[in-house]
């Protein structure tokens, strides 16, 4: 992009436009509306580019993972050889790992409806966890990407169960937050699978378990037909051997729900992500929305395969841009979405895994106690501790995240 | 109760270790032609028959049910990731095993015909329907059988000729066939051979380009019948062609002689005209409701004449909407891109009708 634009005003200070967090960055109305208009292109462009490459690209990662999948029960079934167990085990992990972050996430956002394959139709997938493939395409797709970082309305911010925002009132039940979050990341599948039942909420009297009983016969049924495979009809294969696939089954499960767990909570919760309110963007416009997105979303550093096996959610911030492009593109996306965010002077949050995980352990344990004296609440300080954010290039391994004020274009 | 647990307990056990993807998950790995679930055909053999048309034999997988001649099958294949279908007559003889034949034209604008015309090679696998269609020939057998076929309309009714000869047919059958030139007729030397070898083969050909190289000449016209079949009106008649033959002999078939004559259209990939936001017709086909197009996103649309389609985020981003455009050109309002393909998946929140337009809803 070479477009001459309007240079974003430098963020003179870090205060609040007209009462609101939603423009942290100063920019201007015309600024919004050509941001909107760059974005839109980008998207515009990989759209009309879209072809066999893409269709390569995601029946070679069916391929894999379906290779995978086969290996992993094969080495299991003779599971009593320990070395059999291993490598069995991590591969029915990756293929898990695969299937539910790199095919299912993004075939189900409709990434590939384009090729008019059915099996590639984002309405028609079904996925290798405990959770209906409807009911995430409600909770995620719609919930969480229309509604992303804001309070109240995209339950990701803690999925219901834990304190990720300041935004949320303190209360002692939170104090188990660390603990919580252990639970959660452990039982990861089982977590997205209760997503759309909204616990809190029938917890809190707003809604009853009746209304929400054709969810529950749904997350009932695929729930046991994946602890029937994994539990019962693998293991029993073995006969009197059961117990290695057996243990070899939940071993991959679990790795699956840790890692799952680790990319996505990186996602929105590193440090430097904003959060909204519902207020502040009842009206957006196309730009606004794409801003938010922006500034709600972390990206991760690292190679090639760590960004397959990340389901290229390590280009969060891309995804939210543009979530049904195809994520092996996002990639490419990334430089000139870094380059726009360089000129508009907005933050590119991004950095290695171990760093962002870092700055989400922190903010989970910070918040499980109630905010300091010293802490004022976010809308009357929107950039106070934990909102610097630098900036810095991705593919360089530099850091981004940085203690100092932001750095001007 | 789920379905899967009315199957036989080994179904079941097959089922529920394969899921979610199932067994051809796994098979079409190995080979895209050992699934059940799905037919799919292998193309066994190319045969570029005139500079113009490519006759393709396609072995189909087990999934395959057979045809009746006269009926058509979709096939589909993929260009550039995306994969097109579009609908051909076997131009075999009937029967549920061994291969079929398509033969396929080019065409200026024809997308899949012209992929198949010059690319289609041997081991290509390619995506098959079941056999559609009512244009079929009856059982038991007419009397007296007459076929009327323009371009390459033939096909459906080169199935019927075969048909009939394979069985030993004794009735009669004529053939009255319209085609630019004889270097364009496809199965030219074949309908010689089998009016040669069979007496009860009444062939009659027009060369529309080329007057005087056929038995009679010009389009059709109902002076052409007598010459074809005197008994014409005794005759179950078949016609398929492009769309102002059918209409010259649905007219001449008018007036009582309807119940005796089926046509089956055939016309190369419907070019929809391009037609204005807020004109044409919109048909939300599973619901069974036609309304005025507004020009308004089709949800909009949908919602305004009762239905509910499912919807999230009404800007284009969770394609909870998404939904099958089966004919007509939309617009997409995020990116302006129009597109008239038959058969592909279309967000409703943000897809607005140029003209006419159908959706399965």
């Amino acid at each position: 992009m070479t477009t001459a634009l309007p240079t974003a005003p430098p963020p003179t200070s870090l205060t609040v436009v007209d009462g609101l967090t939603t423009n942290p960055y100063g920019l201007s109305p015309e600024q919004f509306e050509s941001l909107g208009t760059e974005l839109d292109a980008i998207r515009g462009r990989v759209l009309a580019d879209r072809g066999e490459r893409d269709a390569d690209y995601i029946r070679g990662v069916i391929r894999a993972q379906r290779g995978l999948e086969v290996a992993g029960r094969g080495l299991l079934w003779a599971g009593v050889v320990p070395p059999f167990w291993v490598a069995g085990t991590a591969a029915l992990s990756l293929s898990k790992i695969l299937d539910n972050m790199e095919i299912g996430h993004n075939v189900m956002h409709g990434q590939y409806e384009w090729m008019n394959d059915p099996k590639l139709s984002g309405k028609q997938f079904e996925w290798d966890t405990a959770c209906p493939a409807d009911q995430w395409r409600h909770s995620h797709n719609y919930m969480h990407h229309t509604h992303t970082n804001v309070v109240g309305k995209d339950r990701d911010i803690g999925y219901g169960v834990l304190r990720m925002s300041e935004d949320q009132p303190w209360s002692p039940y939170y104090l188990g937050n660390p603990l919580w979050a252990a639970l959660l990341a452990t039982f990861f599948q089982y977590g997205v699978a209760l997503h759309d039942l909204e616990v809190e909420r029938i917890a809190s009297g707003e809604t009853t378990l009746a209304e929400k009983r054709e969810l529950l016969e749904g997350i009932w049924q695929k729930v046991r037909r994946q602890a029937f495979k994994d539990y019962v009809a693998f293991p029993a294969l073995s006969g009197p051997l059961f117990v290695f696939p057996l243990a070899g089954n939940a071993t991959a499960n679990l790795v699956r729900n840790l890692w799952s767990f680790t990319i996505i909570f990186c996602g929105h919760f590193p440090e430097g992500t904003h959060e909204f309110s519902e207020e502040e963007t009842a009206n957006e416009t196309r730009g606004q929305w794409y801003h938010r997105q922006l500034l709600g979303s972390a990206n991760l550093s690292g190679g090639r395969l760590f960004h397959i096996l990340s389901g290229n959610l390590s280009f969060q911030i891309e995804h939210h841009l543009f979530p049904d492009l195809p994520a092996n593109r996002y990639a490419e996306i990334s430089v000139e979405v870094q380059e726009i965010c360089e000129r508009y002077g907005l933050p590119y949050n991004v950095g290695p895994l171990h760093r962002q995980f870092g700055s989400v352990v922190k903010k989970i344990c910070r918040l499980a106690l109630p905010d300091s004296a010293g802490r004022v609440s976010r809308k009357l300080a929107p950039l106070s501790v934990g909102r610097k954010i630098g900036r810095g290039v991705t593919n360089l391994g530099r850091s981004v995240l940085s203690r100092r004020p932001l750095r001007r274009a | 109760m789920s379905p899967m647990l009315d199957l036989r307990p080994r179904l079941r056990l097959l089922d529920a270790i394969a899921g979610p993807h199932g067994v051809d998950g796994y098979l079409e790995q190995l080979d895209p032609l050992l699934v059940t679930g799905e037919c799919r055909a292998e193309v066994v053999g190319v045969e570029r028959g005139t500079e113009e048309s490519v006759t393709l034999t396609l072995r189909p997988n087990r999934a395959w049910r057979g045809f009746r001649a006269g009926q058509f099958v979709n096939v589909a294949v993929e260009i550039d990731g995306v994969r097109h279908q579009r609908c051909y007559s076997p131009a075999c003889a009937e029967g549920r095993g061994g291969t079929l034949e398509i033969t396929t034209k080019r065409h200026p604008e024809g997308l899949v015909s012209n992929f198949l015309v010059d690319r289609a090679r041997p081991g290509m696998v390619v995506g098959l329907s079941g056999a559609e269609g009512d244009f079929q020939l009856p059982s038991p057998r007419p009397e007296s059988i007459l076929l009327i076929g323009g371009g390459s309309g033939i096909t459906p009714l080169m199935a019927i000729l075969r048909t009939l000869f394979a069985e030993g047919y004794e009735g009669g059958v004529a053939l009255l066939h319209y085609a630019p030139d004889p270097a364009r007729a496809i199965y030219r030397a074949e309908l010689e051979r089998l009016a040669a070898a069979h007496p009860n083969f009444h062939l009659a050909r027009s060369y529309t380009r080329a007057p005087g190289a056929g038995e009679i000449d010009g389009h059709f016209s109902p002076l052409h019948l007598p010459q074809a079949d005197p008994c014409f009106t005794e005759a179950e008649t078949f016609a398929c062609g492009p769309p102002a033959l059918l209409d010259a002999v649905r007219g001449t078939w008018a007036g009582g002689l309807e119940h005796r004559l089926h046509v089956e259209s055939f016309v190369p990939p419907t070019f929809v005209p391009v037609g204005e936001p807020g004109e044409g017709a919109i048909r939300f086909a599973g619901a069974g409701v036609e309304v005025e197009n507004s020009g308004a996103s089709l949800l909009e649309q949908a919602e305004a004449a009762g239905l509910s389609p499912s919807y999230g985020c009404r800007m284009g981003i969770c394609h909870t909407c998404t939904c099958r455009k089966r004919a007509g050109t939309h617009k997409n309002l995020l990116t302006g891109e129009v597109s008239s393909a038959p058969d592909e998946e279309i967000q409703l929140c943000v897809s607005a009708a140029l003209g006419d337009l159908t959706v399965e809803l």
